[in-house]
């Protein structure tokens, strides 16, 4: 599914990271005004000594809200969870009763796949992501830390958290380097390799968005790259790869007997067994399309850039900062619609400060944007259903290959088929 | 999510936790764990305990937990905080101390109290039945101690561990004992005097204190005296001078031939341990240690790694993952920029400053502490669990 950078991290020491500190010990280079495709750079304006600057403001912001989290944001984490937990116990309960028929209708179907589907969305997005990111880990809680927490999803905490928190956190937006850029099957970005693959690949997006939570598991297990490089792998890394993979097997499998075994043979007894069974499959299914609409108004709608890996080396804190604010983009909407995505609507900030409170986003959003705005930098923001609609159209313009000047695209595609065929042929003899 | 597995430093707590079934045999037994499952099932990811501690926090089978019922003042910067604990308290033997973990603006900090009630749960001192009570004594930099006394009030849920601790008299008694105790030293041998004063029939007590208004206990300790079930000797700082030990010989002049429990702070349990040996009678001292010492930041220093068993010197700007990286020791690490929380481990004790915001992190109880070892140098000293 997708090639992932090494999860072995070299044993070698590697000297201290330069992203710890906003200065260098060396200067750090102008940025070019065109990046290598071609294509205009929006931080070209910016001299090494505003990037500092940037670094040391947001350092200073950061050390703000930081200092003042307290009791209240305590609490509030605390209600998110304890809502959650009375929302889904009530909801199941609900759901005991679903197949039972009220003028034609089951009014606890509907009511309980209703309330089950914002208790899962509640669960993986405000709670669940933002827990695995360490945004609580100050409260000193057990039982509301990174460390500990396991979600209702397919993939093991475990994994999420490298594929998530490490590469992509660290490499947001790197083409080659952040494979949640189109995780690994969609062209989200002109500057990816077009291939034969890609002319489907609004199926694709439609397929990964209804399956998003086995994607995900699949994706954070390094399936692709498994069967890409089986042949060239290590035993020890082969080793890795099935206890990982019996990991997933175990989680899916204790996911799956939860909600399409055990929970719909106690509904048996009013016979709403099946009812229940189609209630938890759509409440499944709605909690992978939700949370796929919103994650991928995250990094891949129009405005938001992506980077060359040459342009990250001996990358500061501050330029690092400077590559999360332009590889992100935000959601806008009410306060009910940002804790339905996890505060994920507040993208920008979130990238910035990843173990920041999330319900403190809100509120430095308005300082990030005049912080952008000062700078003369883009602040992507717009409605969920224009971001995701110009994702959705992105997809399918991406389908095929980049126009260009003096060819049709037409004949990119025939020629590629044709390479294709060429290949198979050669395989054959 | 699955129970917490942080490991207590007490091994009392969690070890032998009663579970659900757990101690049922029989056709009857196959039916309580067969339910567990059944129970477990359903809350996948979460675990049972998730959901019932929502509805009832204090069942039997939870983690421990209490309520305050009452903090009381003992003195201007002394109080009594009475707690009602959960079902799954299993009782103290006097002289023991628990630890209570309490969240104070959001963050759960944990320390160790000397409990001061009467363990057969009988009401005493104004403690109603079945209460647990510990007191503590607001000192400026402790967090704690001033958030129970000034801040703290009925209704609160703690935290709690299990009683722990071999400060407690044996059975039979001796026949003669010398308690010594300084501050809020005294607690514990209260626990002790609430119950066990009627069996004790010859009983010198020492307790020094800054001033007189200071004494905690002081109208219960000088009943005592009166009635001639203990006598007394208040040292006070502001009229008698610091306690030297020498002065022993006066206040009780058969020390020597007594069983002696000592509490207070860290000098005096230093100078009296010198002193008793220096008589020949380390073994008639009994002494209880809440605090080792003090710790004091510092820029860089020594950084152990435990279960390693190696220890080496750091700079203040080398984060703890690379000086342990270059020791050879297999630390955990991610995006070594302190976002993605892959390099977090247990410290066991010491002090590490952040890298980013100078910020001091300091262990200060017997809990260990998860950091980021990535962005964090020590300060100091530290002891990190790999």
């Amino acid at each position: 599914m997708t090639l992932a950078p090494e999860r072995h991290a070299s044993t070698k020491p590697q000297g201290i990271n330069p992203r710890l500190r906003v200065q260098s010990d060396t200067p750090r280079p102008q940025r070019p005004a065109l990046k290598k495709s071609g294509r205009p750079n929006p931080a070209a304006h910016l001299t090494p000594e505003q990037i500092e600057g940037i670094g040391h403001e947001l350092d200073a912001l950061r050390k703000e809200v930081m200092d003042s989290r307290g009791e209240r944001d305590a609490a509030y984490i605390r209600k998110v969870i304890k809502s959650q937990r009375y929302l889904e116990m009530g909801s199941r309960a609900v759901l005991l009763f679903s197949g039972v028929k009220v003028k034609g209708i089951r009014p606890a179907w509907w009511l309980g796949t209703a309330g089950l589907s914002v208790a899962k969305i509640l669960e993986n997005m405000e709670i669940g992501h933002n827990v695995m990111h360490g945004q609580w880990d100050w409260m000193r809680d057990p039982k509301i830390h990174s460390t500990e927490w396991e979600w209702d999803n397919a993939s093991p905490a475990s994994q999420w958290k490298h594929s998530h928190n490490e590469i992509h956190h660290t490499f947001t937006n790197v083409l080659g380097r952040d494979n949640d850029l189109g995780y690994g099957i969609l062209r989200v970005d002109e500057d990816q390799k077009w291939t034969l693959f890609s002319l489907f690949q609004p199926i694709w997006h439609v397929g990964n968005a209804l399956l998003f939570e086995y994607s995900i598991a699949a994706y954070d297990l390094e399936l692709g790259k498994y069967v890409a490089t089986k042949n060239r792998m290590t035993d020890e890394q082969k080793a890795e790869f099935r206890a990982n993979r019996s990991e997933v097997l175990q989680k899916i499998k204790r996911q799956a007997t939860k909600d399409y075994l055990v929970h719909p043979a106690m509904s048996a007894v009013t016979g709403s067994a099946r009812t229940t069974l189609t209630a938890n499959l759509v409440a499944n299914l709605v909690r992978n399309v939700w949370t796929n609409t919103v994650i991928i108004c995250g990094h891949f709608p129009p405005g938001i850039s992506t980077f060359e890996k040459t342009s990250i080396e001996g990358e500061t804190r501050g330029e690092w900062y400077l590559r999360q604010m332009l590889g992100s983009g935000n959601i806008s909407g009410s306060k009910a619609m940002h804790v339905m995505t996890g505060n994920l609507s507040h993208q920008i900030e979130h990238h910035l400060f990843p173990d920041m409170p999330s319900n403190r986003y809100a509120q430095i959003a308005p300082r990030i944007q005049d912080l952008m705005e000062r700078h003369e930098l883009p602040y992507v923001t717009g409605s969920l259903w224009k971001q995701a609609a110009s994702v959705y159209w992105k997809v399918v313009e991406l389908s095929l290959p980049n126009k260009v000047e003096g060819r049709r695209r037409r004949d990119i595609v025939r020629l590629e088929l044709k390479k294709a065929q060429k290949k198979r042929r050669r395989a054959r003899r | 999510m699955s129970a917490p597995s942080i490991d207590r430093a007490t091994p009392s707590a969690g070890a032998t936790r009663p579970r659900l079934g757990a101690h049922t045999d029989g056709p009857l037994g196959g039916v309580v764990r067969g339910a567990r499952k059944l129970a477990e099932a359903l809350a996948t990811p979460l675990v049972p305990a998730d959901y019932l501690d929502l509805i009832d926090p204090m069942r039997s089978g939870a983690d421990l937990r209490g309520r305050i019922v009452e903090v009381r003042p003992e003195t201007a910067d002394a109080a009594t905080v009475v707690i009602r604990p959960g079902r799954g308290w299993r009782g103290h033997v006097p002289g023991q101390y628990i630890r209570i973990g309490i969240d104070i603006d959001g963050v759960r900090h944990w320390r160790a109290y000397s409990l001061t009630h009467r363990a057969d749960g009988s009401p005493a001192a104004g403690i109603p039945a079945g209460c647990i009570a510990i007191t503590t004594k607001a000192i400026p930099e402790g967090t704690v101690s001033r958030h129970l006394v000034r801040e703290a009030g009925p209704g609160t849920l703690v935290m709690l561990d299990q009683a722990t601790g071999d400060f407690t008299l044996p059975s039979p008694a001796p026949a003669k004992v010398l308690f010594l105790t300084a501050g809020s030293g005294i607690t514990p041998v209260m626990g002790m005097l609430r119950n066990h004063l009627a069996e004790l029939r010859d009983v010198a007590h020492v307790h020094c204190a800054p001033s007189e208004r200071d004494v905690i206990f002081a109208a219960e300790l000088a009943a005592h005296h009166t009635s001639g079930r203990m006598a007394l000797s208040l040292n006070l700082d502001d009229v008698h001078g610091m306690l030297e030990l020498d002065r022993l010989d006066a206040l009780v002049p058969d020390w020597r031939e007594r069983e002696t429990w000592l509490c207070g702070p860290t000098a005096l349990l230093d100078a009296a341990e010198a002193h008793w040996a220096d008589a020949g009678i380390p073994e008639r001292l009994h002494v209880e240690r809440f605090r080792p010492s003090v710790l004091e930041p510092g820029e860089g220093g020594t950084v152990t790694f435990a279960r390693s068993g190696l220890t080496l010197e750091a700079d203040g700007a080398t984060p703890i993952l690379d000086a342990g990286e270059q020791a050879g020791v297999l630390m955990p690490s991610g995006c070594r920029m302190g976002i993605c929380f892959g390099c977090v481990l247990p410290m066991r004790a010491g002090a590490i400053r952040d890298l980013r915001t100078g910020e001091v992190t300091v262990h200060e109880s017997d809990e260990p502490l998860p950091v980021q070892t990535c962005v964090n140098a020590v300060a100091g000293s530290c002891e990190i669990d790999i």
